[in-house]
């Protein structure tokens, strides 16, 4: 018999890592899965989006919309009271001088060492770098949102990224659909298990080994 | 006594041209080109859509995506890209870009955003190269100097300077002052610093001293010719608006 622990809706794993926000913090979210914290995220928290634009309100509806008013994801958002618009080298000095508090990311691949590779999708002959390095290097915090496996059901908590990198030693957490893990310096720890995820089973589909917390817990929402 | 703008005085200065097609009519062949825009808000559409239309050869083009010179890869103008998205955002989008690189006709460099809008930035501000951490242990350091400062390493990267910047602005005046509308600022004010030529596409042109000079984003020094453009075709605009959550 085989069975397998669903593991963490894409919602659930962007409300796990919403909780890591606080009223006060500056947040940048990456394209893709990370712009839906924005769903969970605690009232007061600040949104910065690379394309100059501070403290937006959430995603418009198709009567909202004005095609001026857009995320780096190309979603369209709301005026909210203390928003401010600047250009490109105001929200990149935000990132790269270490302005904002945490920047929550996508990964193809993650490493042992907390090397994070999200640019180049394997088998991708170009790919988008966009601001994702900037952010790797610049940001205080940088979680990792990411389905544990990736489409074929191979690990991408990897012990060499094999993916071309966006940032060497950046990332400091990573939550997935069936953990959390923090990036330390003797490696990767687990702390946290969804809900009837066994800390073996993270095992077998995680390459390096991973420590295993004395306070390794179930994930609460 | 307090300031007071003397509205007798008119400025000698004019720098609207009357048309897009006029206002790219000298660029030549082998232009390095930027042009502002992050998705559709910032495009410079109708400059840029003139400019294919002059199928001009062997242009360097400077922007965020494809998507800001879809017409100029169309037109067969592009021989070089510096870009940070080499293709859309949304990666299951046909990319136009992938065919004339791997025919061997585009050349295309990869950077992060940031980085190259520094790069642009000190071309603008007289700054011939500066070290940044973004980037190291990375594809980007590839063939490029390194130092360390304190605990930080970092690779050289140099000024990015431009012969022609195709910006887009909301509202313009003679002098060539410029103010934008929310999201659609983003690289055009850099763009503008960057270039020995910089022609900005607006919606309104007003006469000098309409714009309130304390609100002026990009002042006239950076930018030669103004020119009155239409908004772009709406199915361009909402063809890379995601109304729903992307799926990852």
């Amino acid at each position: 018999m085989n069975l397998q622990p669903a593991g963490l809706s894409k919602d659930l794993i962007c409300l796990r890592a919403a909780k890591e926000l606080k009223p006060g913090m500056y947040v940048n979210l990456g394209i893709g899965l990370p712009t839906q914290v924005a769903n969970f995220a605690p009232k007061g928290v600040i949104l910065h989006s690379q394309n100059g634009v501070l403290g937006f309100g959430p995603i418009a509806s198709e009567e909202e919309m004005d095609w001026e008013l857009v995320n780096a994801g190309a979603q369209p958002i709301t005026l909210a009271p203390g928003i401010s618009f600047f250009s490109s080298i105001d929200a990149f000095a935000m990132m790269r001088g270490r302005h904002l508090d945490v920047a929550i990311l996508g990964a193809y691949q993650v490493s042992e060492g907390g090397d994070l590779a999200n640019w180049r999708m394997e088998g991708e002959v170009l790919g988008a770098i966009g601001g994702s390095m900037d952010l790797a290097y610049g940001a205080k915090r940088i979680i990792i949102v990411c389905e544990h496996t990736d489409r074929n059901g191979k690990p991408r908590i990897v012990k060499r990224c094999t993916l071309p990198l966006t940032g060497k030693g950046v990332v400091n957490t990573i939550i997935t659909s069936l953990c959390l893990i923090e990036v330390t310096e003797t490696g990767l720890e687990l702390r946290e298990l969804a809900p009837g995820v066994t800390a073996d089973y993270v095992q077998k589909l995680t390459e390096p080994k991973l420590i295993m917390s004395s306070k390794v817990k179930e994930m609460e929402f | 006594m307090q300031a007071q703008l003397d509205k007798r005085k008119s400025p000698v200065v004019n720098k609207v041209i009357s048309s897009v097609s006029e206002a790219v009519a000298d660029i030549p062949d082998g232009a390095v080109i930027g042009i502002g825009g992050f998705g559709a808000a910032g495009t410079p559409y109708r400059l840029v859509l003139a400019l294919a239309e002059r199928k001009v050869k062997g242009l360097t083009v400077v922007a965020t995506s494809p998507r800001q010179f879809e017409s100029l890869i169309q037109s067969g103008s592009v021989s070089k890209v510096i870009t940070p998205f080499a293709r859309y955002a949304d990666p299951s989008a046909p990319n136009p870009l992938l065919e004339p690189y791997l025919k061997g006709k585009v050349k295309v460099e990869i950077l992060p955003i940031g980085t190259l809008m520094e790069r642009l930035r000190a071309a603008g501000a007289g700054i011939p190269a500066f070290y940044c951490p973004v980037g190291v242990g990375t594809k980007v350091e590839k063939d490029k100097e390194k130092r360390r400062f304190g605990k930080r390493q970092c690779v050289l990267e140099h000024a990015l300077p431009l012969d022609f910047a195709l910006i887009k602005a909301h509202k313009g005046d003679g002098m060539g002052n410029l103010v934008y509308r929310m999201t659609s600022r983003c690289h055009n004010p850099v763009m503008a610093m960057a270039a020995s030529v910089t022609i900005a596409e607006v919606d309104k042109i007003v006469e000098a001293g309409q714009l309130n000079p304390e609100a002026i984003v990009t002042p006239g020094v950076f930018v030669h010719r103004v020119v009155k453009g239409e908004k772009p075709p709406t199915n361009w605009i909402y063809r890379g608006i995601r109304m729903k959550e992307q799926k990852t």
